[in-house]
């Protein structure tokens, strides 16, 4: 302990052990206020399309399947991918974790280009809630609620995600100086949760925008 | 109670280390300081500003309400002030008050560690707060908002006037400095106890710190995404909690109050705590029924996530979820009861000082007494329905935020003082600001119980002439009660100057930050302390040599 300082050691703790048991703790507990946040959102959603399920329904049935779908598949595999650079690093191969993080950052990318592009078809069809509107009659009200929904939840995920891109860079900065090894990589680690976090969101919003409406 | 562990690689002769008040002296080493004990500081001057500006705010509603038809000439004005004066005193005052300052400076000398889990986040909170709390004074000097603290939607959304936006953006930037805040409290208690600091011998301090933690953090964040929706919808003119296209309002009231009922908890937790810690220090006792004392402020938390709909009952919301509501508010009583009588149980044949600390937590207990019972008025269904939005209202919580929390924060603000600044305060003058708080804060508040219970409706410019004569009453009791808080100001800033060196344990209280100098040293310890024994064991007043 004492006879030996790591360098990344803060000195309010006994070991580096504690150190990073801690930092992941911190992370976690950060993620339940996320849940929290997200989840006032989704409690918001739920309750009003069960009023108005069939405003919902239809308003639901104008999105872009294909892109929310690919943009699925794209963030699961981007956080694999990130998991195969954690499990790199812990063998001690920092090189390859910066591989992992920089095809991780252009998965990221690729999905942050597809929902802009999914946000300009939207737009483009009058789907924005307010001003003009395409859907009419009595769907029109819970449609234009379902599109406020949706714009505000996937602008907050897409501002999440944009942090964690800025996160992965600097874990790549950090990681080319050489600042992690098998001994100690506790900010890969905590990156790491973030990162799936932010999948984990899209996961509970997929069904929720591109699925309920159609199902029905 | 201290033996080695660790040594610490900053380990000099404690003689020869600088306080943490000189352990270096510019700016910069103030304004980026990662040390909880700077930062508490730093909160401390923060808030304390805060706390004046709501405070002006206050005297100018009483003062308008000195005659039936208002002093200020502009009914808006007035909404104005009662906003600012809300806004101000819940999220830039109460809701971090005894946390960020007392609690960010004892917290880690309470357990034994030299810091808090995260002390860059710790400073990243005060800077949140310092940028949250410039946006919302701009937005209130600069146009102001009528909305009141609460932000009802649809008005706030689609009425309102001034600038709301601006207000709610305020807001939401301060409630990550309360995430980062109780998110570093709750590891902290969790990763950095001493060696030998087991639960059950921490001081009931930190108990009801970690229970305000859990409401910061789970709390917090569903009135971002509350306010979040209020500006979308005001922005963007779409209607998430409007009726007319399709919206909820009833909606936005559960989600304003799943936050604002645990976080009004937030507001007194804190304070329960901090009496918890005077009473047997002044009445020279173990603290009687340590766990139910430490398990009540946990109840008190999660009870708290369960009664928001109780401010709800004439918003239309159902029936049978308002009685729900109505019982499970009952709850919280328990609780609240059980730390009342644990008091009582302390002071019980103890031998009582009465040192302005004590004055203070003894005020809070007649106080808190008085809000609690009244609170139970308005858990009542039936009688709420009469009482709900008057006068008793605004009574019933003054007197638990003000008359329990502040009092409680002037508690520990005396308590901790000379820990805090290395120096004591003058005693009998700072007695004396304690009875006159009390007397002042009685004549403020309790004609408000009456004037709300004949009807008088809270947030309204002019009344009519009958209630003229307590409201005047109140009126005279604020300004006592101003000058009260005045003398706080200026006793203690000249005793920074002026006061008697405070040795390390001024109180003779039992605690492992007494057993650090006053004022400590940036590590707080030379060495890891270890716990062999709980807080609160004093001696039979018989033997003890601590009469004083």
């Amino acid at each position: 302990m004492a006879e030996e300082i790591a360098p990344h050691l803060h000195f309010q703790y006994a070991d580096t052990g504690h150190q990073e048991e801690t930092a992941i703790a911190g992370m976690w507990l950060f993620l339940a206020t996320e849940v929290l946040f997200f989840g006032g959102l989704l409690l918001g959603w739920m309750v009003s399309r069960h009023w108005q399920q069939a405003g919902f329904d239809a308003g639901g049935r104008e999105t872009v399947l294909w892109i929310g779908t690919t943009n699925l598949v794209v963030l699961i595999t981007s956080s694999f991918v990130y998991s195969a650079g954690l499990g790199f690093i812990e063998a001690d191969q920092p090189r390859r974790l910066v591989q992992c993080c920089a095809v991780t950052i252009g998965l990221g990318t690729i999905f942050l280009a597809l929902k802009l592009y999914e946000w300009h078809i939207d737009l483009s069809e009058h789907l924005f809630p307010a001003g003009p509107f395409k859907l009419h009659g009595s769907e029109a009200d819970g449609a234009r609620l379902f599109w406020s929904f949706y714009f505000v939840a996937t602008g907050l995920h897409a501002l999440h995600l944009t942090v964690g891109l800025g996160v992965l860079c600097w874990v790549i900065r950090e990681a080319r100086k050489g600042a992690y090894s098998a001994a100690w990589h506790t900010p890969v680690e905590v990156v790491g949760l973030y990162w799936s976090f932010v999948d984990i969101v899209w996961i509970v919003l997929y069904p929720m925008i591109y699925l309920v409406g159609r199902g029905t | 109670m201290s033996q080695t562990a660790t040594v610490n690689e900053r380990a000099a002769p404690a003689h020869e280390r600088p306080s943490y008040l000189f352990d270096g002296v510019t700016l910069k080493s103030w304004l980026l300081t990662t040390d909880h004990k700077r930062i508490a500081v730093l909160y401390m001057i923060s808030i304390t500003i805060f706390f004046f500006i709501g405070g002006s705010a206050a005297a100018l509603i009483r003062y308008n309400l000195i005659v039936p038809e208002g002093m200020i000439p502009s009914a808006e004005t007035y909404n104005r002030l009662f906003t600012m004066h809300g806004v101000i005193m819940v999220w830039f005052f109460l809701v971090p008050s005894i946390p960020v300052t007392i609690g960010n400076f004892v917290l880690p000398l309470m357990i034994g560690a030299r810091d808090l889990a995260f002390p860059k986040i710790n400073l990243l909170s005060w800077y949140l707060f310092i940028l949250g709390g410039a946006v919302a004074l701009y937005a209130l000097f600069v146009g102001g908002a009528d909305t009141g603290w609460t932000f009802y939607a649809p008005y706030s959304t689609n009425y309102a006037q001034g600038n709301v936006v601006l207000l709610v953006t305020g807001i939401f930037i301060s409630g990550f400095s309360s995430i980062a805040t109780g998110l570093n409290f709750i590891v902290s208690i969790h990763r950095l106890r001493a060696p030998g600091m087991t639960w059950y011998r921490m001081p009931i301090f930190l108990w009801s710190l970690y229970s305000t933690s859990v409401i910061y953090v789970l709390a917090t964040p569903v009135l971002a995404i509350t306010l979040l929706l209020v500006a979308f919808e005001r922005v963007f003119h779409v209607g998430v909690f409007d009726p007319r296209i399709g919206g909820d309002p009833i909606l936005f009231q559960h989600m304003f109050w799943f936050y604002s009922h645990p976080a009004v908890y937030i507001m007194i937790l804190p304070g329960l705590g901090v009496v918890s810690e005077v009473i047997p220090v002044f009445a020279r006792k173990e603290l009687f029924g340590y766990k139910f004392i430490a398990w009540s402020s946990v109840a008190i938390a999660v009870i708290g996530f369960f009664v928001w709909g109780h401010h709800m009952f004439v918003s239309g919301q159902s029936l049978y979820a308002s009685i729900v509501f109505s019982l499970l508010s009952y709850f919280v009583a328990v609780p609240s009861a059980i730390k009342v009588f644990n008091w009582l149980g302390t002071l019980h044949k103890g031998y009582i000082r009465f040192d302005a600390p004590m004055l203070y937590a003894l005020g809070f207990i007649g106080l808190f007494v008085m809000g609690g019972l009244t609170g139970l008025f308005l858990a009542a269904l039936a009688a709420d329905v009469d009482l709900h939005d008057t006068y008793f209202v605004i009574a019933h919580f003054h007197y638990i935020m003000v008359g329990g929390m502040v009092s409680a924060y002037f508690a520990a603000l005396h308590f901790w003082w000379p820990k805090m600044s290395g120096r004591m305060y003058p005693e009998m003058i700072a007695r004396a600001a304690a009875l006159l708080m009390f007397v002042g804060f009685n004549l403020t508040f309790f004609p408000q119980f009456i004037l709300g219970y004949l009807g008088m409706p809270r947030r309204y410019h002019s009344y009519p002439p009958e209630f003229q004569v307590l409201n005047v009453l109140s009126s005279a009791g604020a300004s006592i009660l101003a000058a009260a808080y005045l003398m706080p100001l200026v006793y203690l800033v000249w005793s920074l100057l002026y006061g008697e060196r405070a040795p390390a344990n001024p109180w003779n209280a039992k605690g492992l930050e007494w057993e650090t100098p006053s004022p400590p040293f940036t590590a707080n310890f030379a060495i890891t302390p270890v716990v062999t024994d709980g807080r609160y064991n004093y001696p039979k007043p018989e033997t003890s040599e601590a009469h004083g």
